[in-house]
Parts: structure tokens; C-alpha cells; sequence
């Protein structure tokens, strides 16, 4: 078992990390009734606190900034996996998209009745 | 037959070996929301028109929940560095404390959001707004069940081993952690994308 001076200093750790984290709410929230105009800046908005939020509690509760090796390189495959997932993805809005416009095909999407 | 590796670690990995394979279990499940994300914005980007999520979902509900579970995160840490000072007494509490907080997401979740919209007409075929809605919400939901099963069963017949194998036991218990992060993790980038973004 570990040293209890050294737990003692990860508790309070912890606890700044859980004050940060409900400020980075309270933002979350505050930036999302903002008028940003476009929606590509509330995505990119909402997507910075989100990741910045993610990496505290990845980072300092799930303590990711010091593991192992091994645990870097499956992450980091994962990673990568993921990434070609949403180009994919983006790749396919941006023909689907492409091909609404141009009347090609109709939308998808039986939204509002 | 004994598992290897369950205390000390392995030479060639440095980790325990449930430690490796919760880590291993989480990629995958990076990969599984992942997929859900990108059919959210497929869906979204082919849509005529899409809801803003202030307009039709619970924010305050919402901004509620996400507190409730950062709490929950923190409860399960220091039920960890409790075990780990071997203060039975506190684990019992904070991990008490992971379960109730993990419950009462849930309660909320299904009392004030869900239950009222079924009742309004607003179900997953409605329209892809609230499919997505209800299919990524609720397999966070499910997820946060199997959490509630697991840590319910190390408050409870799992505790067991701590008289045995403390150390174990508390390998166990960070291991629950991370998964219970991960949950977390997932409703922090599933809050804002779902509830917070803007009409189109």
C-alpha cells in the first residue's frame, strides 16, 4: 500500500481538479447561450471545454499523465482508428451535402412534420 | 487454478492484469461511441433542420446530472485512496456515496427527462433528432448500470477479498474507477453536443 503523506497530497489533487471542472461546466453551459453566429464556432466552442474537461479527468483522475508505455501505444491505435473514422465520416457529409444542394438526392432526414 | 498477475505486475507490460485489460476494454468503447458520434453528424449535416438543444431538452436537468457525476468520479477516488489507507469505514462511505450519486443520475435522467417527453409523444421515431437523442443518452444510461452493478457488488459479497487479498481487492477497485471515469468522460463531450448546440 502506498505511502499515506503521498495519498493524502492525491486527495487534495483531486479536489482541485474537481473545482476546475465544475468551473469548466459552468462554462459549458455560460458559452452555449452566447450568440456565436456561426455554428461551426459554437461546435469548436463547446468542443474546447469538452476536451480540456476530458483531459483533466483522463489525465489526473484516470492518471493517463504517467502510465505506462503500453497503455499509450493501444490509446494511441485507438486514436488514430477513431480519427479515420470521422474523416470517413466527413468525407460522406461532405458528398452527401455536396449532392442535396445539387438536388442529386433529397435530405435524409424526416426531422419537422 | 490461480490468475497470474492479478497484485504484481508483469514484466513485459509493467501493469497488473486487469488494469491492461480495463484499459483495453475502454478502446473499444472509444470506438463504440465513437461510432454513434459520427452517425450523429451524418444525420445531423443531411438534416433540413435540427432542433437547438436549449429549446427541447432539460439544460439545468442536464447541467444537473453532468455535476452529479464529476461528484460521483471524485467519491470513487477517494473510495480507492481510502482502501488504500485501509480505512474500511471511509470505503464503505464514498463508494456508498459512487452508488447513490450513480442512481440518482439515472433517476433524474428517466423521472425529469425521459418520462415526461414519452408522455408528450417525443420517442425515438419521432424524428432523427430524438433517435439519436435516445439511442446515445441511453446507452450512457446502460453503461452507468453496469457500473452501479459492479461497484454494488464491491460495497457488497465482493468486499470479501479485502480480508484475504487487500491489495487485490484494491487493484479491483482502481480498476472500477477507470471504467467509471470513462463514463464520465463519455456524458462531458455528450452533454454539450446533444443539449447545448445551436439550431440549424
Amino acid at each position: 500500500m502506498s505511502n499515506s503523506k503521498n495519498i493524502k497530497e492525491e486527495i487534495n489533487q483531486y479536489i482541485k481538479i474537481f473545482i476546475a471542472l465544475g468551473v469548466l461546466t459552468v462554462i459549458t453551459v455560460g458559452i452555449a447561450y452566447i450568440e456565436v453566429g456561426k455554428m461551426w464556432i459554437a461546435v469548436l466552442l463547446a468542443m474546447i471545454v469538452a476536451t480540456m474537461k476530458g483531459t483533466l479527468v483522463a489525465g489526473f483522475f484516470m492518471h493517463l499523465f504517467h502510465e505506462k508505455k503500453i497503455i499509450y501505444l493501444f490509446l494511441g491505435i485507438t486514436l488514430v482508428l477513431l480519427c479515420a473514422l470521422f474523416f470517413i465520416t466527413f468525407g460522406s457529409v461532405y458528398n452527401q451535402v455536396g449532392e442535396i444542394e445539387q438536388g442529386v438526392i433529397e435530405s435524409t432526414s424526416s426531422y419537422i412534420h | 487454478m490461480e490468475v497470474p498477475y492479478t497484485v504484481k505486475p508483469r514484466l513485459d507490460t509493467g501493469l497488473y492484469n486487469s488494469k491492461l485489460g480495463i484499459w483495453l476494454f475502454l478502446a473499444s468503447e472509444v470506438m463504440l461511441f465513437g461510432a454513434l458520434f459520427s452517425s450523429y453528424i451524418l444525420l445531423r449535416a443531411a438534416a433540413p433542420s435540427w432542433y437547438a438543444g436549449p429549446d427541447v431538452l432539460n439544460v439545468p436537468i442536464g447541467t444537473l446530472n453532468t455535476l452529479i457525476l464529476i461528484i460521483s468520479s471524485v467519491t470513487i477516488l477517494l473510495s480507492w485512496t481510502s482502501i488504500r489507507l485501509n480505512d474500511l469505514k471511509k470505503y464503505k462511505l464514498y463508494m456508498g456515496a459512487t452508488i447513490f450519486l450513480g442512481a440518482l443520475f439515472l433517476f433524474i435522467k428517466v423521472y425529469f427527462e425521459y418520462l415526461p417527453k414519452i408522455d408528450h409523444g417525443h420517442i425515438p421515431s419521432e424524428n432523427n433528432f430524438y433517435a439519436t437523442y435516445y439511442t446515445i443518452t441511453g446507452l450512457h444510461a446502460i453503461h452507468i448500470i453496469g457500473g452501479l452493478i459492479v461497484n454494488l457488488y464491491f460495497l457488497g459479497p465482493g468486499l470479501k477479498m479485502y480480508n484475504k487479498e487487500p491489495e487485490r481487492f484494491c487493484n479491483r477497485i482502481e480498476t472500477a474507477g477507470l471504467y467509471w471515469h470513462f463514463v464520465d468522460i463519455v456524458w462531458i463531450f455528450l452533454f454539450p453536443t446533444i443539449y447545448l448546440l445551436p439550431g440549424s
